[in-house]
């Protein structure tokens, strides 16, 4: 494992800026060692070496002609293949996409090309963010560095896994359910989900609109703020991205990063305190909050009442949206078309496309979301999750009127085995319990390691006011000058 | 089945129609609905696309407000209220014409609701009630290649144009009308007809039925007097105002038909054959399609701020029926004048030809007499026809200038038409203009005097009637371009004879 791939995306980008490295030899790096540990982890589905390098060398020049460069200018960064790529195969996890190239960049793939960050390629998800294990990807899993018989989270376990296993210092995820911050919390590394809004979701792959969030992942808070800033902001092609500038995601983290929480009050939500929580996890959370306490945190006890309905109001919200987002991969436009013989009508050849394009998990979400949906039921299900919802949001106002952030475990349990959980739904989707209600909610979350349990990463979850992210970061980086970062067994 | 149809009348003395209008109007935005690409009719096949309008993973769509205002603009028009918080709804249905196999409409929370639109009909006053105004974005076209019929059943191929999709469409809905008994196809063509009129002085849309910018679809029952309104079919396929009448006709006397039978009324989307008259069925929805609506994730919910709407309203322009009220009486026409003039559709034409400085009188018999006759001839509107109501007001000029007779003046028209340039231009490139040179005009008289010395002896005698075969002398030879008047006085004055 070369120097260059230990170290920060900060430390990267000073050592790009400052002419020690050149951003070729940090891009080289970090190829080399995808190609040294990937097939055992699996957490790319594309390696765009050659685009890579020529972004690479492209900062070179432009250093070399004195050009001013950005914050992370030169450093590499895996993107989930989430978001489309110009020209880059984008495939959502999912055989309906295979080898569909798009025509267009992502929002944040463009401004991540703008920042001078280096695409090193995409990463591996659970088929359109549905999963919380990576085992879902119609490409196989990804392995947890940790323990590679584990799985490293989901949706997003690709961009979890490419960043302990040192293929990158930086990579994107998106969150609609816990999908950034549960697979941080089981790989070790810091994932955040911006304020809803607070992030462009023009070019990501929609599963569920009203709370898909794209956010950035990275191994230490620092890096996860400079790549929120690099990222967040007002899109005008989002409606619903929020025309506010991005709130001082870097200062709060150089301020938290002092260790010093004196007058920040931290609210532990009492809903989440015990439940469901495996009793190894519940110990480390206990030791961060007594280590919050001691930097000069103030911790009490918040009543959230409704978060208890927010996995079932979650899984009718979702799923109902998700029916309709996926009903546009039918094999007439784009990606897989199966059985278009001749003879089958246009019907049949939408239907035979539908059921080879789609893994398990994805068909059981479009049928729950379209029973939800329909006539006669609408009221009794999508509504009233929708009734549950502003109840939570109400619950979360409440609290923060008497807290700056909560804090809870991020997820249950530690990473389990591969296989583990597959054949009981119910059970994968307890993953996302802690994390689900601020999706629901729509404020930003972040999950930072805070320990190990029986050697495996503990996440700790920071949840803020809508658009009051910096304060995540803040109390996030506090933590993490306190318990250090986590390096994971060598591969 | 085979029946003969009953008589109209027969249907109308025995059954009470209900009507229903649904008429979806392309608005003439510059860009879509969601995205920039631009509206232009026409064009190669998916040229005007990107990946909004393709509805490709990971697009978005964001609202053209251009299009909101002409929605509420509509609205206003017709006397609807705005409401001050809307959502967009989803429509979920697969269908390869339709990008994203949703479609961005609204459903339970309209921009406009609550409305309605006068129109006359037989010179009485029909207030049709106006259910809702919606917004939302039209599909693409599809094209069914290698089957007999062009429908998709038994084609090899279907082609699929999405230039049109994402075209912002407004949906407006009457309330059911019932009441206009024998007159239902007359109110039915009325109301689109105005409708049509009022959205085109709104300037929103160029509301083409041919080219489909205005599309209408036509809800008809029949019920016995006094009992409840019957089952309703809806026709589809009316592409222009004569067939809005024709299917309302067509499809009550089918009803009345099917119910004198002892039958019952299905409830279906029927379509309109322009050349038969006659409706045949479409699909049945009988077993509801459930397009699962919920609101639109994708999209904010529209506020449209009340002052905002409040100038809209007040910037509106003249609607046509009262504009017409004020013209008839500005122009001192009769109901029937009037009524002649707004069918030629020369309503607009002749303002602007009277704006121009024509009289009103002038104006009217040249767009109703020679214009219209060319245009009926040809089979051309009447503001296609190549004359400009400034090019008609010049002409009358010229006639009241004495240098054209009404007779040249017809000539010079058709010169205009032809494209030969401006009335000036193209009597003076004819040669047309009236002889009113009187040295010119003398020399033609004493020619004629010269050349037939034996009239001219009867004129002197006495017999000024005779003086006539000197006028036509004289016409023939300045080619019609004299005013004959004049030339009678001259050659009475060169004879030495009192007129």
């Amino acid at each position: 494992m070369s120097d260059l791939t230990t170290k920060t995306a900060a430390e990267i980008a000073a050592l790009v800026a400052g002419g020690e490295a050149s951003a070729v030899e940090v891009t080289q790096a970090h190829l080399d060692r995808i190609a040294a540990v990937d097939d055992r982890v699996h957490a790319f589905l594309h390696v765009d070496a050659e685009g890579a390098l020529a972004a690479a060398r492209a900062v070179d020049e432009r250093r070399a002609a004195g050009e001013a460069l950005g914050p992370l200018a030169g450093v590499p960064v895996a993107v989930k293949d989430v978001l489309t790529t110009k020209g880059v195969p984008t495939t959502v996890g999912s055989k309906i996409l295979e080898g569909w190239r798009p025509p267009y960049d992502a929002t944040i793939v463009e401004r991540l090309r703008a920042a001078g960050t280096v695409m090193l390629g995409k990463t591996n998800m659970d088929e359109f963010a549905m999963g919380s294990s990576t085992e879902y990807s119609a490409y196989g899993p990804t392995r947890n560095p940790w323990d590679l018989d584990r799985i490293p989270g989901g949706s997003g376990g690709g961009s979890a896994a490419a960043l302990a296993a040192y293929e990158a210092p930086l990579a994107i995820g998106s969150d609609t359910g816990g999908s950034i911050r549960q697979p941080g919390a089981v790989t070790g590394t810091v994932g955040a989900k911006p304020t809803y809004g607070g992030t462009s979701r023009y070019g990501l792959v929609a599963f569920s609109s009203s709370l898909d969030t794209p956010g950035p992942c990275a191994r230490t808070v620092l890096d996860a703020a400079l790549l929120h800033e690099a990222i967040g902001g007002h899109d005008p092609r989002d409606s619903t991205s929020i025309p506010q500038p991005v709130p001082d995601v870097v200062a709060a983290a150089k301020l938290g990063a002092t260790g010093d929480l004196t007058g920040v009050r931290l609210g532990i939500v009492t809903e989440f305190a015990g439940e469901g929580a495996e009793p190894g996890v519940l110990a480390v959370f206990r030791e961060a909050v007594d280590t919050l306490t001691k930097l000069g945190a103030e911790i009490v006890e918040v009543s959230c009442p409704h978060f208890t309905y927010a996995l079932p109001a979650y899984y009718l919200i979702a799923p109902s949206e998700c029916s309709s987002n996926l009903a546009r991969f039918d094999g007439v436009r784009f990606g897989l078309r199966v059985g278009d013989d001749g003879n089958r009508s246009l019907e049949e050849v939408m239907s035979l496309t539908r059921e080879a394009g789609f893994g398990p998990e994805v068909k059981r979400r479009i049928m729950i979301g379209t029973y939800a949906l329909s006539s006669g039921y609408y009221d009794a299900y999508y509504g009233q999750a929708q009734k549950v919802r502003t109840l939570i949001s109400r619950d979360f106002t409440a609290a923060f009127a008497q807290v700056d952030a909560l804090i809870s475990p991020t997820t249950p349990f530690v990473a389990f085995p591969i296989g583990a959980r597959t054949s009981d739904p119910y059970q994968m989707y307890l993953a996302d319990l802690f994390t689900i209600p601020t999706n629901l909610y729509g404020g930003p979350g972040i999950s930072v390691p805070c320990g190990l349990s029986d050697g495996l990463p503990v996440g700790l979850q920071v949840m803020a006011p809508t658009m009051a992210d910096d304060r995540m970061y803040r109390v996030a980086a506090a933590l993490e000058s306190a318990v250090g970062t986590f390096t994971p067994p060598a591969l | 089945m085979t029946t003969t149809l009953p008589s109209y009348d027969d249907v109308v003395a025995r059954y009470e129609p209900v009507i229903g209008l649904e008429t979806h109007v392309e608005l003439g935005t510059r860009t879509k609905m969601f995205c920039g690409c631009p509206t232009d009719f026409g064009g190669e096949p998916n040229t005007r696309v990107c990946p909004v309008c393709l509805g490709l993973p990971g697009s978005l769509p964001v609202a053209n407000k251009a299009a909101v205002e002409a929605t509420i603009r509509i609205g206003l028009a017709l006397n609807c209220s705005i409401a001050q918080w809307c959502r967009f709804a989803r429509k979920n249905y697969f269908y390869p014409d339709m990008p994203k196999n949703f479609q961005i409409s609204q459903y339970d929370e309209p921009l406009c609701v609550d409305g309605y639109l006068d129109v006359e009909v037989n010179g009485e006053t029909v207030r049709i009630g106006i259910e809702r105004v919606h917004l939302e974005e039209d599909t693409g076209k599809t094209l069914h290649v290698g089957g007999a019929t062009g429908r998709i059943h038994g084609a090899t191929e279907s082609l699929v144009d999405y230039n049109r999709a994402g075209i912002p469409l407004v949906e407006i809905v009457t309330k059911p009308i019932p009441g206009a008994g024998a007159l239902a196809p007359e109110v039915a063509r009325a109301y689109v007809t105005e409708l049509r009129d009022v959205i085109r002085s709104l300037g929103v849309s160029d509301v083409r039925m041919e080219e489909g910018s205005l599309r209408c679809d036509v809800n008809t029952s029949l019920n016995l007097p006094g009992e409840e309104w019957g089952t309703r079919t809806e026709t589809k396929n009316v592409n222009s105002l004569r067939s809005v009448e024709r299917a309302v006709r067509s499809e009550m006397l089918r009803q009345a038909s099917v119910l004198d039978a002892g039958g019952r009324i299905t409830q279906e989307t029927r379509h309109f054959h322009e050349d038969t008259g006659d409706t045949t069925p479409g699909r049945s929805k009988e077993t509801a399609t459930d397009y699962r609506y919920f609101p639109e994730p994708d999209l904010v919910p529209l506020a449209p701020d009340p002052a905002w709407v409040a100038e809209l309203k007040a910037a509106l322009p003249e609607l046509p029926r009262l504009r017409r009220r004020r013209l008839q009486q500005e122009w001192g026409l009769s109901d029937l004048d009037m009524q002649s003039v707004v069918n030629a559709g020369a309503v607009e034409l002749i303002e602007a030809t009277v704006a121009a400085g024509a009289s009103p009188a002038a104006a009217r018999k040249w767009w109703l007499g020679e214009l219209s006759r060319r245009a009926n001839e040809t089979g051309v509107e009447l503001a296609d026809i190549g004359a400009t109501p400034a090019q008609v007001a010049e002409l009358q000029s010229l006639v009241d200038a004495g240098k054209l007779t009404d007779k040249l003046a017809r000539t010079v028209l058709e010169g205009v038409v032809a494209g030969e340039g401006s009335p000036t231009e193209v009597m003076t490139n004819r040669n047309l203009e009236v002889v009113s040179d009187t040295g010119a005009l003398t020399a033609a008289v004493d020619e004629a005097i010269a050349a037939n010395p034996d009239i001219a002896e009867k004129v002197r005698s006495g017999k000024v009637a005779a003086a006539g075969a000197l006028v036509g002398a004289v016409m023939k030879s300045t080619r019609g371009q004299a005013d004959a008047k004049s030339v009678r006085e001259l050659i009475l004055e060169r004879l030495g004879v009192q007129g």
